[in-house]
């Protein structure tokens, strides 16, 4: 993997909560401005991103344990983007993310689904999702095929 | 959640003007539809062409306010921008809902 030099590696770190989601989607589609994404490319960041931190706040964070930081690393390679979101809250269910299926939508009006859609729009858009917990730390690992040359 | 409702020949139109439907007001948004909807015409577009980002949280809350208007009425979408209408895509619900490019394509459509 070799590193493009015109954007540099960058960092950002806010506090869990909702609106910390919006602050650091912002940061982070400021930090890749120098690319010039396309609302295509840039939509597809600020999706996956948001799913992947919105998890955070609801379930690493539950509103029953203190709120804590987040971490992102942002890198521009030659494959895209590659993103490393790092939090100290709880750990995935049996240490792994969830599947991410699709939702069945051949249902009655009254069991349509209102959620679950997350993981799925996360490992659709996302390549090389990953998830390790390294106590007391959950570290999250995607690449996402934008600004490729 | 600012959402200004109108009437037009039978149609109600919601527009919603805010610029994110996500996680931070999902349960606002799903209040204020409520609120918006309950005793309105069968037919309700949501005109969501001031909405530039929605998250899982937001489309599941568009999927609240449908439920909630029950079998009988319809919710229409209308005025999807680029980002919405890519998550409308992927997760198939463009499927479930009618879904119009113009909110003025959905007036005509509807109510010819």
């Amino acid at each position: 993997m070799s590193l493009i030099s015109q954007l540099p590696v960058f960092r950002i770190s806010v506090q869990s909560s909702e609106m910390a989601v919006r602050e650091a989607l912002q940061k982070l589609l400021d930090g890749l401005g120098p690319l010039a994404l396309d609302v295509e490319e840039s939509g597809t960041v600020e999706l996956v991103m948001a799913e992947a931190l919105n998890n955070i706040v609801e379930h690493a964070y539950p509103p029953s344990d203190p709120a804590g930081p987040i971490h992102i690393t942002c890198m521009h390679a030659k494959d895209g983007l590659h993103l490393t979101v790092v939090d100290h809250g709880r750990g995935m269910p049996d240490g792994q993310t969830p599947l991410g299926a699709a939702a069945n939508l051949d249902v009655d009006l009254c069991d349509m689904p209102e959620g679950g859609f997350g993981w799925f729009l996360i490992k659709d858009l996302a390549k090389d999702v990953a998830y390790q917990r390294v106590e007391p730390e959950n570290h999250l690992t995607l690449r996402l095929a934008v600004a490729v040359s | 959640m600012d959402l200004r409702t109108r009437s037009e020949n039978n149609l109600q139109v919601v527009s919603v003007h805010d610029s994110r439907i996500d996680a931070a007001v999902a349960i606002e948004f799903k209040d204020a539809m409520r609120a918006s909807t309950d005793g309105g015409d069968d037919t309700v577009v949501l005109d969501l062409s001031e909405v530039q980002f929605i998250d899982s949280s937001g489309l599941g809350a568009i999927v609240a306010a449908m439920k909630h208007m029950g079998p009988a009425r319809k919710l229409a979408l209308a005025g999807l921008t680029p980002t919405v209408d890519k998550v409308f895509r992927l997760t198939r619900m463009d499927s479930v809902f009618s879904v119009f490019p113009t909110l003025d394509g959905a007036l005509k459509e509807l109510n010819p």
